[in-house]
């Protein structure tokens, strides 16, 4: 009796959880397929290779490719420095690496118009030098990498504390330097949570609409991103061609998660072993 | 030979040392012995460079080192929880100190190889080179530290509580494995614990610490035998410590007159005897013989603990033989007389 009440409500909730998903996450996607290739495959590759949204396609790998090395850089030395060494502000910093989470991505692109618009901090100098930030790359560069700064430090951070101190320190006793004992010991300790914040960076990089859309000026074929794109796209009326560079969108963030389930499922021994100590 | 002189180091408020001198004998196995914040991690890491004194010297062969990093020291340093590469072989873990060296000080691939395995043969680990830490046994994760803490042939070998995480059986093993290790070796080596039967087992000399300073030094013998303070009477061994009175050199527990032991002589008045349960003589009540009664009898193996209540209500802990048990056909509530072989009095105290 017992048993059949626990098995009862074990259905009961993997049934609730596979019918969330299905709701939730299955449907939207196969709905974004249907309207995309509502009209055949013929119209859908048309709206892809249209100038605009192969532009819009370029303009955010070129975003990303920038951004994530960038977060990689900055996310490795800020957790190097918060889980492995004592300074003053440490908690000041940790609370500041948060903070592109707690804001909205609009205040955030409206801070760089803030210091960069025309009205801005630095607006009449980047004129008198004719650099454009606002409504142009730099600026959805700058936008995309402050929103998406967290995802490596964040991942980074626990998985250093818990991994504590002690191989780096007798990695130096032992005679290695700082930098050689970040590379032969820091490093490949924490490569798969790295490439886990990676995938995460990544994602948000591609996908960040608020921030991007407050500084980019929706210049089509030059300022518009991916997400823009199919803003733009959609408000037109044109259903086909905004489901189509949305699926090319879902089926980015598709691949980035099977990617990084992929990986986990493969390495999970190595995983299961870097993490005891 | 190691020396260090005058270390103070606080963390914050808190005074870690004070004021801490000691020479450790080329050659020697010093253990580091007190209770957990007596200082004697932060002395070791202190030694190794991993933390730098507020004051002192730290001075290893004639040279000073106080201002030389960790990584220039020629120290091995073996971890408390080992701190092996977890994703590192075990051949490359105790290549590390090798490998990472650079230019013309690198051993070619060969040597390393082969220094490796000499050390994998040391330790006895010979047929794990290719596993990873995770695959080993806590004793075999200890024995891999140490043969990559040996593998840089270090000047002095630092162990930090190295078997504090090792069951029971393991550790006793490990430990007697050490100490021979050491004198096959002939290396220098401090080791900190907070087991007395450890310290005393193993070291050539023991310094006991307490509250950051340094109690007393010597050899496991004299320590044992010859406390100098109250603290290391109690931190080693079982002992008994009895309220006493002082007068004309004598001291008085409840009936048993003591001469006092100089050096601390010289007191009147209050003071504390203390005694070691073994060096207390049970034998059959007689005349001009202090009485006591049997108040508890534990048999623990070969030897047999007893309670025994001296009058004034004051509780003794014996430790005799079976065979005196036996003799004296002891039993709880037997009347015994008592006297003392050996005791310390401290005035005071």
């Amino acid at each position: 009796m017992r048993r059949d009440e626990s098995s009862l409500i074990r259905w009961l909730l993997i049934a609730l959880a596979l019918g969330f998903l299905g709701l939730f996450l299955v449907l939207p996607l196969a709905a974004v397929l249907a309207q995309a290739l509502g009209k055949g495959t013929g119209a859908y590759f048309a709206a892809l290779t249209q100038p605009d949204a192969w532009a819009a396609i370029r303009l955010t790998l070129l975003v990303a490719a920038i951004a994530v090395p960038v977060n990689i850089g900055f996310g490795l030395v800020a957790s190097w420095a918060i889980a492995k060494f004592d300074f003053r502000g440490k908690s000041l910093l940790i609370s500041l690496i948060d903070l592109p989470f707690s804001v909205s991505p609009v205040i955030s692109g409206l801070v760089f118009v803030l210091l960069f618009g025309l009205q801005g901090w630095f607006g009449e100098t980047l004129r008198d030098h004719n650099i454009r930030v606002l409504f142009a790359v730099p600026g959805i560069v700058l936008a995309t990498m402050f929103v998406t700064f967290p995802f490596v430090a964040r991942e980074l951070i626990p998985l250093m504390e818990e991994q504590g101190r002690e191989e780096e320190e007798a990695a130096i006793v032992l005679g290695a330097g700082g930098f050689k004992t970040f590379l032969t010991v820091t490093l490949p300790n924490v490569k798969w949570g790295l490439l886990h914040g990676v995938l995460l960076c990544n994602a948000r990089a591609m996908g960040e609409f608020g921030a991007v859309s407050v500084v980019s000026g929706h210049i089509r074929g030059l300022t518009n991103t991916m997400p823009l794109h199919v803003e733009i796209l959609y408000n037109e009326y044109d259903f086909v061609g905004a489901f189509a560079v949305a699926s090319l969108l879902a089926l980015l963030a598709l691949l980035t998660l099977v990617a990084k389930s992929a990986l986990e499922w493969r390495l999970r021994d190595e995983i299961s072993a870097l993490r005891q100590s | 030979m190691i020396e260090v002189q005058n270390i103070t180091k606080h963390f914050g408020a808190f005074r870690a040392l004070d004021d801490v001198s000691l020479v450790v004998p080329k050659g020697k196995l010093v253990a580091l012995l007190g209770p957990s914040g007596s200082g004697k991690t932060t002395l070791l890491r202190i030694l190794a460079g991993l933390e730098a004194p507020d004051h002192g010297r730290v001075i290893l062969d004639g040279i000073e080192a106080t201002e030389q990093k960790a990584r220039d020291r020629g120290i091995g340093f073996v971890f408390q929880h080992y701190a092996l590469f977890r994703h590192m072989s075990v051949a490359d873990n105790i290549a590390f100190g090798l490998t990472v060296r650079k230019g013309k000080d690198r051993p070619p691939r060969a040597e390393i190889d082969r220094r490796v395995g000499a050390l994998l043969d040391l330790v006895q680990l010979s047929g794990l080179a290719g596993r990873y830490p995770t695959q080993l046994s806590g004793g075999q994760r200890q024995r891999v530290a140490l043969a990559r803490a040996l593998a840089v042939e270090p000047r002095l070998l630092l162990l930090d509580e190295p078997f504090g995480a090792l069951d029971a059986q393991v550790r006793k093993e490990l430990r007697r494995w050490l100490r021979r290790l050491h004198d096959e070796l002939g290396l220098t080596g401090v080791f900190v614990t907070h087991d007395q039967e450890e310290a005393l087992e193993v070291a050539d000399e023991v310094v006991v610490m307490n509250k950051g300073r340094i109690e007393q030094v010597g050899s496991p013998a004299a320590i044992y035998d010859q406390p100098a303070t109250p603290f290391v009477y109690r931190f080693l061994g079982n002992v008994n410590s009895l309220p006493c009175a002082i007068h004309d050199g004598r001291a008085e527990i409840a009936g048993l007159s003591l001469a006092i032991e100089a050096p601390n002589s010289g007191g009147e008045g209050d003071g504390i005897a203390f005694v070691r349960p073994h060096d207390v003589e049970v034998r059959p009540p007689s005349d001009g013989l202090p009485r006591a009664v049997v108040e508890q009898l534990a048999i623990l193996g070969p030897v047999v603990r007893a309670d025994l209540l001296l009058p004034g209500n004051i509780s003794i802990e014996v430790e005799l033989t079976r065979e005196q048990q036996n003799h004296l056909s002891l039993a709880k509530g037997s009347p015994v007389g008592l006297s003392l072989r050996r005791a310390r009095v401290f005035a005071g105290a």
